[in-house]
């Protein structure tokens, strides 16, 4: 990985706006957002960058599938690691969507929700 | 060693020809094993093709070609009657320019005569209009051919094969012919199979299952044809078969309507080494897209859904070799119009068997010569009604596109001879033919093949081999 | 013995919406709002949401909803709305013909049904460009599927099409199911683009693929496909500016996946079978502001009507086309007036939506549009036969975004163009 980089350019992904952001990875100074949710982001992705998981879990008893999600972002290094999880995990017969299946998923303070039916 | 089965005739292949001379052979009263390599019929030459069955002018006076043309073409509106298979007289357009061509067309039109084939004339100018206004205003005439027509060539096949297994016959799938054994009284295939007669209609591989049984000297190479098929809603812009002047290529390419109302749009015609696939080529397209531009200046061409190819077997002599030694008939060359003909020929073994005494005295008491289908898709509203009230699966559509409900699917799944693949079910069905090519049915359709063969979800092939559609289960061991 | 009938009885209804994916929802729970009791949504599928419970991923809702929802939750919203409202859906219904005075023909597995509907509102959605669209050529083996049947297979059966996967082409269904595929452990190994930008949202490219370290090719295609039974490896060739594959730039990559994202087609046959006009750009009806197509009382709205990038947006559109057709089941005289302007597209911009103007009462018409290059600092210019109605700076216009202006009604009169000039005045 190149972390020597002082300065790092990417595209702001808060809103389809895609401002094309600056920001300096010692101080942080972020420039080229449109709005402060941009300067934020800027800020999050450089020092500790987080994403939403979304998958599907198997579920007992049959072939099927459903859907589930973060019920917030996880650190972005985690999401594979996550899946090695997932895998190994089967959710019981009847669940709903919203129900709670793992509660502080992978040792963050996000839960694992079902989102599908 | 293997306990052998009997058989009055063994069929090796299971093309429009095979399929036609099994359900023959089996009405003449043989009990009739058809083998076949690949996991359905009518997945070879007869799935990609023109699907046209030629009036029969074109070929040379006294040819094989020839007469078995104009026969089978006479065969086919009883036949495909009988069986259920879409087929529509059309007739074809045979287009040219000039005086030259006028000439062309006249040597056509006097050929056509000598073979015995009815309804030909030339039409020139507001006549020629009238009969196709989107053809191109540089042809000036053009020779019709009113018994020209259309057929689905994989549900011919596939019908044959279907009522000959109604009425008896065996079909026997990824079942390819690896030794021919010559033994009293007849021929023992693969160690497994006896029969006094073989009649080998392999198609592209014929001359070498003929050389298993000790038959040499044969040899066929493969033709490629490439097509483009456009749209249901193109199929409009012409109502006959349109060509141009053959050549000694072929008969070039044409622009048609098919049997299922698509526009279709090709052969070209390139003589490839043996093994060569059905892939389609830049060039190849090319060719085509200029051709059918020449003949139809306003072809759709942004209503295309696919190209294809096949492959066609063509033979040393030019005609269809029939070479019989004994009880084994070889059929090589069996190019176009090989589908306009295979009624016919299929005739000619029956009753070439028959003069030499290996069939049954008497054909079969109880021949039923009829395969339905159920294609509510063809029936008036009312009907289709009270169709899917009597079976709500009617009612069910998986494919969109092609309207094709979840009765009709489970039907290719079960009734002779039962689809084993997607591609068995697409030529079958219809389904995934259409617009949107499966990407809407193909998840429905791996779930409907599963449950009905009792394989799993990741188990469904689209056709050979290792064709799976679905890899793995991402989520596994429950 | 009674002779048998060849027509089916009829039903009346009062507004029939074709599709329960979130345009017709959204447009069922508007009239509804507006008063339309007597209300069917027909859905062919077994589930309303259309396309949305199989697109897991979050990211919807942010505007409807101020927070980021998963294709399956939206969809759950919207459902759970008509249920509350008691609207009808139909499930398993598949309409196969409209006629241009709303007959609509639907067929289920309780038989074929005609209904008389007094008002339609089309809302079928929209399908996958195929491989066969597009010059690829080669053999024809398992192995090609488009995203979105690959994305049903993996999010809703669990099951994964192949594990060395090549994707063509970068739409957003492409860039999810290239982070889809390596969340299951797949290997994506390329995204190709046949355009020298990414054709999805920038968010899809940075969570999608930088993430992963999977490569994009821009002004890259795939020129070919092997494999006899499953796809063993495809041809990527480098395009030029007339998007043709360059000789000599051809690169073989060995996959058993093809997955193509190359394009989405309004799905409008039943349109087209009504007679209704169709815009050549969009593929979808010609509509009026408040989405009512040529055929007065039919409305159409979301990817039927033009392809959008965002899910939000449907909704917003189905709302216009629910209301607009409870006011049309309202009115007790139904007078057709001949639409007040036609908007053209020009330079720089390739369709809009609204392509007609009627004679509404809102003080502005909300025009949305796509352009068809990426602009930065240019000026959108409205003109009217008598001049320029609108002249606006935009920062920044790519083709993968939809973009929406106001115009002024009263200027929307005769023939209205719509442009993009390059640079500011």
């Amino acid at each position: 990985m190149e972390n020597v980089e002082k300065i790092r350019r990417f595209p702001c992904t808060v809103c389809p706006m895609g401002c094309e952001l600056s920001v300096d990875t010692k101080t942080l100074e972020v420039t080229g957002n449109g709005c402060p949710r941009g300067k934020a982001y800027g800020v999050a992705e450089v020092t500790h960058p987080t994403r939403t998981l979304t998958t599907t879990v198997a579920v007992r008893g049959s072939d099927r599938v459903i859907a589930v999600r973060t019920d917030r972002p996880i650190p972005k290094e985690l999401l594979l690691p996550a899946m090695d999880f997932i895998r190994a995990y089967v959710a019981p017969e009847t669940v709903q969507p919203g129900a709670v299946l793992v509660e502080g998923f992978m040792g963050t303070d996000a839960n694992l929700v079902v989102t599908g039916k | 060693m293997n306990s052998v089965t009997r058989y009055d005739a063994i069929v090796v292949g299971g093309g429009v020809v095979g399929c036609l001379t099994a359900r023959e052979l089996t009405r003449l009263g043989a009990r009739v094993l058809v083998l076949e390599a690949k996991s359905d019929v009518a997945a070879g030459t007869t799935a990609a093709n023109s699907g046209i069955v030629h009036a029969g002018f074109d070929a040379e006076t006294g040819t094989n070609k020839a007469k078995l043309n104009v026969r089978g073409s006479a065969m086919m509106p009883n036949l495909t009657r009988d069986l259920s298979v879409r087929y529509r007289q059309i007739g074809a357009l045979v287009t040219a320019k000039g005086d030259e061509g006028l000439r062309g067309l006249e040597v056509l039109l006097e050929r056509g005569r000598k073979n015995g084939v009815a309804g030909l004339s030339i039409v020139r100018g507001e006549k020629l209009r009238a009969l196709e206004p989107n053809l191109s205003p540089e042809l000036d005439c053009a020779l019709l051919a009113e018994t020209s027509g259309i057929v689905c060539p994989y549900g011919l096949a596939i019908a044959a094969m279907g009522n000959a297994m109604d009425n008896g016959a065996v079909l026997l799938r990824n079942t390819p012919v690896v030794s021919i054994e010559t033994v009293e009284g007849g021929y023992l295939v693969n160690a497994t199979y006896f029969a006094p007669a073989v009649i080998d209609a392999a198609g592209l591989a014929a001359h070498k299952v003929a050389a298993l049984a000790g038959v040499t000297g044969l040899s066929q190479h493969p033709r490629r044809g490439e097509y483009l098929l456009l749209d249901r809603n193109c199929g409009s812009v012409v109502s006959h078969t349109v060509f141009t002047l053959p050549t000694k290529a072929g008969k070039g390419i044409l622009v048609s309507p098919t049997a299922d109302g698509n526009l279709l749009l090709g052969p070209t015609a390139e003589d490839l080494p043996e093994g060569a696939d059905c892939a389609v080529t830049t060039a190849g397209q090319g060719k085509i897209v200029a051709a059918a531009k020449k003949m139809v200046p306003s072809v759709p061409l942004g209503g295309r859904i696919t190209s294809f190819s096949g492959l066609r077997a063509v033979g040393e002599s030019g005609d269809f070799e029939i070479t019989k030694r004994g009880g084994f008939i070889a059929l090589t060359g069996i190019e176009s119009p090989g589908l306009s003909a295979a009624p016919a020929i299929a005739e000619l073994i029956g009753e070439t068997l028959g003069e030499a005494g290996l069939l049954p005295e008497k054909p079969m008491a109880n021949f039923n010569p009829v395969r339905t289908v159920v294609r509510p898709k063809e029936m008036t509203d009312a009907e289709r009604d009270a169709l899917i009230r009597r079976d709500p699966a009617y009612g069910r559509i998986v494919c969109r596109c092609e309207e094709v409900s979840e009765g009709e699917i489970r039907d290719a799944l079960r009734q002779n001879p039962p689809a084993l693949t997607l591609d068995g079910i697409k030529r079958r069905t219809r389904a995934m033919m259409g617009r949107c090519q499966g990407g809407f049915c193909t998840p429905s359709l791996l779930s409907l093949v599963s449950r009905e063969r009792k394989i799993d979800e990741t188990e469904v092939k689209k056709n050979e081999g290792e064709s799976y559609i679905a890899h793995e289960r991402t989520k596994g061991g429950n | 013995m009674a002779s048998i009938k060849n027509t089916l009885p009829e039903t009346k209804v009062g507004l029939l919406v074709i599709g329960a994916g979130p345009a017709g929802l959204a447009a069922a729970v508007a009239a509804y709002d507006r008063g339309v009791r007597d209300i069917l949504i027909c859905e062919r599928q077994d589930f309303a949401g259309g396309i949305l419970p199989q697109c897991i991923h979050n990211g919807f809702g942010l505007k409807r909803f101020g927070e980021e929802l998963t294709g399956p939750e939206y969809a759950g919203r919207y459902e759970k709305m008509a249920a509350e409202r008691g609207i009808r859906i139909e499930y398993g219904a598949t309409v196969t013909k409209l006629s241009d005075d709303r007959r609509v023909t639907v067929l289920s597995e309780s038989g074929m049904k005609v209904y008389a509907a007094d008002a339609v509102i089309l809302a079928m959605g929209c399908r996958e460009r195929p491989r066969g669209a597009l010059p690829v050529v080669g053999t024809r083996p398992a192995g090609i599927y488009t995203a979105g049947c690959a994305q049903k297979m993996v999010n809703r059966m669990g099951l994964l099409p192949g594990r060395e996967i090549v994707i063509l082409g970068s739409g957003d269904i492409g860039l999810i199911m290239a982070r889809r595929m390596t969340l299951e452990g797949a290997h994506v190994k390329a995204v190709c683009e046949v355009m020298d930008h990414p054709g999805g949202l920038r968010r899809n490219i940075v969570q999608c693929l930088d993430d992963f370290g999977i490569p994009l090719y821009l002004s890259t295609t795939v020129v070919e496909v092997e494999g006899e039974d499953r796809v063993t490896s495809v041809t990527l060739a480098e395009v030029d500016e007339f998007r043709r594959p360059i000789p000599g730039t051809e690169r073989r990559v060995a996959c058993d996946t093809l997955l193509l994202s190359v394009g989405l087609i309004p799905e409008n046959e039943l349109t087209r079978q009504a007679g209704i006009e169709i815009d050549p750009v969009t593929n979808g009806a010609a509509v009026r502001e408040n989405r009512e197509t040529s055929i007065p009382g039919v409305f159409a709205c979301g990817n039927v009507l033009h392809v959008h990038d965002l899910v939000d947006f449907v909704s917003e559109e189905g709302e216009i086309a629910g209301n607009a057709a409870a006011d049309y089941l309202a009115k007790q005289e139904k007078i057709e007036t001949a639409p007040v302007a036609r908007i053209t597209a020009k330079n720089g911009v390739r369709y809009t939506v609204p392509e007609l103007v009627g004679n509404g009462e809102t003080k502005n018409v909300t025009v949305f549009f796509r352009v068809s290059d990426s602009f930065r600092d240019a000026t959108l210019v409205a003109e009217n036969g008598d001049g320029v109605i609108l002249s606006r700076k935009v920062r920044r216009m790519v083709p993968g975004e939809m973009q929406r202006v106001d115009l002024p009604r009263e200027k929307l009169v005769g023939e209205v163009t719509l442009s993009v000039a390059p640079q500011a005045n």
